[in-house]
């Protein structure tokens, strides 16, 4: 099946219209040589009800969070999507429009958005918001950049307890570039003070940490951030939206730039995507941020009404010198953020982050007690903890899926000291249930 | 418009003497009729030194975006503040209310080297041809 | 006007099990926690979706009506795509299951690279950047770890951008720590031989190239361009934002170019999202693949797995491996083609094109008027006292989205019209008289396309009172009125 609209007659009637015998008369600019003759190796042509069967097929060669109890967080997040949210997202209204450059018929795009940087902003304590980002990952390193440029300096000290894939974007971005990327260990979980405190000079830009980090462990931001700005340096945080329904915001704590995955705010797991890169700051670098930007204007009949702003900063009007290279972005996730902010309320959000912490903690005191299991940092945290195993966790996890379990992640991939210790995550839609059944299973690895 | 009693850049800035080895500075009608409404000027800080030709700030509107070039050398000695909450102001007056900076003047000669009305307004003719 | 979520105040219906309000400060050490309450909307459910379904009545998508915005490809977007992203087993993947959960996804992944080098021609593919800007950085990063990696010894710290390229290119080759130096187009509209082959020398990385060009048309020396840029020791990077045009047609790698991103949220059918998501995988020739981003997957018998160590790799573009659910719209549009139905698309896209155009001539000058490609680009009659702007506006009254304006920046007053392969040639005549219409308003009711439009929601909006109030959040008695 194809979606091409035109009847054979209705071409015959184009082509007689343009006095040509066939479409190929139109590409004549063309190197004649190079125009595919032969029939492309793809599979042949289906219907509607064959392409839904094969891709019922693939679906069911993954295991889904649907049939399985997740454990895995680790920058994403299973947690229980409101039916508003695909109800509203699922309008061809929204989702078939394209950016919103004509407002007087996108009002409905621009206004979301609108909201969504409100939120954005009450739930960081941050001054402005943009429309969004690519992902968490892409955002940090937008802050990042922003941050030399507004700084003038060219060290950036990023704390190892960062998502490594955050990280290794960081690096890909500013891999021979005139900006330096130093990397500052941890100690029991957390950034050590220490190490930072050797590195952090006048030459630095920001101290970037993320909040909870990668562990979960929760970062002494408040010192941190004292930290950086003594030295004039910019402090970033990189944040788990949902986390902010209890802990404190980061404008509290003296963040001037807010990064974020806000995947967590009503967006399945998706494989990794698409998510939501949020991006706030301080009113101070408001035209220096990256994307897009709605604001608050009248029409000409006197209505209220929302149109993108501060576009000089943008690519289409300052090339070369735009803040940063970015166009499409991801505004349909931030629609979906919007819906399942508005759904839940402060209250919802607060209900979501503290039975999640309480879930965490739960499942970490009893491991804690299983002989031979230990709890790797001693520290305060959210819903995310680390925990080393005495036995071999591959065949673990094996096993918990033979249970419909999806176990911890492996972390010695990502940092070799971290031998036989996963990554475990609980979130609201774990059971008592769920998570007993994790921890017998969990008492059997010796 | 373009005032007989000022000096013109080929970049479409004003300049005016104002006292005392002082200039100051805008841009023209014409500039600030291409750019459209202005929403944000970008202006440099007080005791700026600015050679010929640098650029000295940016000039932001809804669809476009313009540096700022400094007709002659100097210390910057004064911006105009007026403009951070009105930029409106270089749309509307862009020779009075609409001023950017003021410089004192380094090298006197470079005066001599800036275009006079009628060439200006020989310039925009043919630009806008 | 619908007010702002904010606005409302009804109870708020709840999701989950209420948590008990003691156990964060049980667990957490008081100077972790919030002080304040956050401020979020107090709404209840039916509030929630009577006030987002006002907004959606305030849009206008594909599905309202016909959507001609130039170099953007509005086509129709398949429901199914919408239905199979959706499965549990696709949505409901958490990206660091362990490889024998995710067997399907990595099939799909796979199968799907498989067949964007099958239209494309390249050896090597990415899914990885989530939208075109990002595939176009990911592709300059490959293009400067290739020079670094083969002749370190080079000095190459410049990328050519056409004077026709989206503002994109510049920007990204700036962020790719480039300097951007620009190349004239001739009066054909294509790109100036004579002053690439000035501007080609030591120090050129790459010239990025978009074909058809932002005017719609063929690069007809497109040849000759990568003959040159090649022998100079350059890159040629092509920009797959008017891809639609070309798909079935003809095989980028084969007209010479060594990297290029494609828009799946143009070619591919899969939506705009209101500005996004979309996905902008990234192809290239053999030479370029050691350099791709990690992790790839590979199959082994029938197994896939990830392979996440490559020595050259230029690293990851984003986190996880890009955004998969537009992938899956992609795989199904790709299936349900099939070889007969891709090889109709870029034909088709063509012959709307030209139907279109040749109708619009009658009453809109055409400035670059030999045979286009998938868009064409044309311009208010000099003599009209209405601006580009005025008959955009008042192509909203005719029940149509407006083309784009103002682009490709080499032509006074553009509109770019891209009527994709999906729009009937009934669609394209209603449009057309609608067109013709206003071509006779702006001669003898001029005021009537400057008041436009007066149909829609809103009417004209003061940009420059937002750009000078900058009002970007919701603050209770705060409003621009």
């Amino acid at each position: 099946m194809d979606y091409i609209g035109n009847t054979e007659a209705d071409n015959k009637d184009i082509l007689r219209e343009l006095g040509i015998a066939s479409t190929e008369d139109l590409l004549k600019d063309l190197p004649q040589d190079r125009i595919i003759r032969q029939r492309l190796g793809l599979p042949p042509a289906a219907s509607e009800f064959e392409v839904k069967t094969q891709l019922r097929k693939i679906a069911s060669q993954n295991s889904s969070v649907a049939d399985f109890a997740c454990f895995l967080g680790a920058g994403a997040y299973d947690h229980y999507i409101p039916s508003t949210v695909p109800v509203i997202t699922k309008r061809g209204e929204f989702y078939t429009a394209y950016t919103p450059y004509q407002p007087e018929i996108s009002q409905g795009t621009l206004q979301s958005i609108f909201e969504y940087q409100t939120m954005i902003c009450n739930l960081t304590g941050m001054d402005v918001a943009n429309a969004s980002l690519y992902d968490g990952a892409t955002a940090l390193y937008e802050a990042i950049h922003l941050a030399c440029e507004h700084t003038q300096r060219n060290i950036i000290l990023v704390a190892k307890a960062i998502h490594p894939e955050y990280r290794q974007v960081v690096h890909t971005y500013l891999k021979n570039s005139r900006i330096i990327i130093k990397e500052i260990p941890f100690l029991a979980g957390l950034t050590d003070l220490a190490a930072l405190k050797s590195q952090l000079t006048d030459q630095v830009a920001a101290v970037v940490v993320q909040q909870p980090n990668f562990f979960g462990c929760l970062e002494p931001v408040q010192q941190l951030g004292a930290m950086s700005h003594e030295q004039g340096a910019l402090f970033i945080t990189s944040v788990y939206p949902v986390s902010l329904g209890v802990l404190q915001k980061p404008a509290e704590y003296g963040a001037d730039i807010v990064t974020g995955e806000g995947q967590s705010l009503g967006l399945p797991v998706s494989f990794g995507g698409p998510y939501l890169g949020i991006f706030a700051c301080r009113q101070e670098f408001m035209r220096k941020m990256p994307g897009r930007i709605v604001g608050e204007s009248i029409d000409n009949r006197g209505q209220r009404a929302y149109v993108l702003t501060l576009q000089a900063r943008e690519q289409h009007i300052r090339r070369e010198r735009a803040t940063s290279n970015i166009c499409s972005n991801e505004a349909l996730c931030a629609l979906s953020a919007c819906v399942y902010l508005s759904s839940m309320g402060a209250a919802g959000l607060r209900d979501v982050a503290t039975a999640s912490l309480s879930g965490a903690h739960y499942l970490a005191n009893a491991i804690g007690r299983i002989p031979g299991w230990k709890i790797n940092f001693k520290t305060a945290f959210f819903n995310e903890f680390v925990a080393t195993a005495p036995g071999n966790i591959e065949a673990l996890n094996r096993r918990l899926l033979r249970k419909n379990i999806i176990g911890g992640l492996p972390l010695e991939k990502y940092y070799p000291e971290l031998k036989k210790s996963l990554l475990f995550c609980v979130t609201e839609k774990r059971t008592k249930t769920e998570i007993d059944t994790l921890v017998s299973i969990l008492k059997e690895n010796r | 418009m373009v005032p007989k009693d000022l000096k013109y850049s080929k970049s479409h800035e004003w300049v005016k003497a104002v006292g005392n080895n002082t200039m100051m500075i805008g841009i023209t009608d014409y500039a600030q009729e291409e750019l459209g409404d202005i929403v944000f000027v970008e202006l440099p800080k007080v005791e700026q030194q600015l050679k010929q030709q640098e650029s000295f700030g940016v000039a932001e509107s809804v669809k476009a975006v313009s540096d700022l070039f400094s007709p002659v050398s100097g210390m910057v000695v004064a911006v105009n503040e007026a403009l951070g909450k009105q930029p409106e102001l270089v749309n509307k007056e862009p020779y009075t209310n609409g001023w950017m900076i003021k410089i004192s003047l380094a090298a006197p000669a470079e005066l001599s080297g800036l275009l006079s009305a009628e060439d200006y307004e020989k310039l925009i003719n043919e630009g806008s041809k | 006007m619908e007010k702002v979520i904010f606005e409302y105040h009804s109870q708020s219906t709840s999701y989950v099990p209420a948590a008990d309000p003691q156990a964060a400060k049980k667990h957490i050490p008081v100077e972790y926690l919030g002080v304040e309450e956050v401020i979020l909307p107090q709404v209840s459910e039916q509030d929630v979706i009577r006030h987002f379904t006002a907004l959606s009545k305030l849009n206008f998508g594909v599905d309202n009506g016909f959507y001609p915005l130039g170099s953007c490809t509005m086509k129709y977007n398949p429901k199914i795509n919408e239905t199979v992203a959706d499965f549990d087993g696709l949505a409901g993947i958490h990206p660091y299951a362990p490889e024998e959960c995710v067997q399907g996804a990595l099939q799909l992944v796979y199968e799907l690279e498989g067949f964007l080098k099958e239209v494309s021609g390249f050896a090597g593919m990415t899914l990885q950047p989530a939208a075109g800007a990002h595939g176009e950085i990911t592709g300059v990063l490959l293009i400067k770890a290739y020079h670094q990696q083969n002749h370190p010894e080079q000095k190459r710290t410049v990328i050519l951008v056409p004077d026709t390229a989206h503002g994109t290119n510049p920007a990204t080759a700036a962020l790719a720590g480039y300097q951007v130096r620009q190349v004239k187009s001739d009066d054909q509209g294509d790109i100036d031989l004579d002053d690439l082959q000035r501007n080609l020398g030591p120090d050129i990385a790459a010239l990025m190239l978009t074909n058809p060009n932002t005017l719609g048309l063929f690069e007809k020396n497109i040849l000759e361009v990568s003959r040159q840029v090649h022998k100079s020791g350059a890159l040629l990077y092509g920009d797959g934002a008017n891809f639609n045009a070309l798909l079935g047609l003809i095989k980028p790698a084969e007209l010479g170019f060594d990297v290029m991103h494609f828009n799946l949220h143009k070619t591919f059918s899969t939506p705009h999202g209101g500005g996004g998501p979309g996905a902008g995988a990234v192809g290239t020739i053999k030479e370029l693949t050691p350099f791709l981003p990690v992790p790839q997957v590979i199959k082994k018998g029938k197994k896939y797995f990830w392979k996440h160590q490559q020595a050259n790799s230029i690293g990851k573009v984003r986190s996880f491996y890009g955004n998969f659910l537009i992938a899956v719209r992609a795989y199904a549009y790709f299936f349900a083609l099939g070889a007969e139905g891709i090889a109709r698309v870029g034909r088709q896209a063509v012959l709307n094109a030209n139907y279109l155009k040749h109708k619009l001539e009658n009453y809109y000058p055409v400035p670059y008027g030999r045979t286009c490609m998938h868009e064409f680009v044309m311009t208010p009659h000099h003599d009209w006292a209405v601006s580009t702007l005025d008959i955009a506006k008042r192509i909203i009254d005719y029940g149509f989205h407006p083309p784009t304006i103002y682009f490709p920046l080499i032509v006074h007053e553009a509109m770019m019209i891209e009527p994709t392969e999906t729009e009937t040639k009934e669609t394209m005549d209603t449009f057309v008289n609608a067109l013709g219409q206003i071509a006779a308003e702006a001669v003898q009711n001029p005021e009537l396309l400057k008041k436009a439009p007066l149909t829609s929601p809103v009417g004209r909006i003061d940009e420059a009172r937002a750009g000078r109030q900058l009002i970007l959040k919701y603050e209770k008695g705060r409003d621009a009125r």
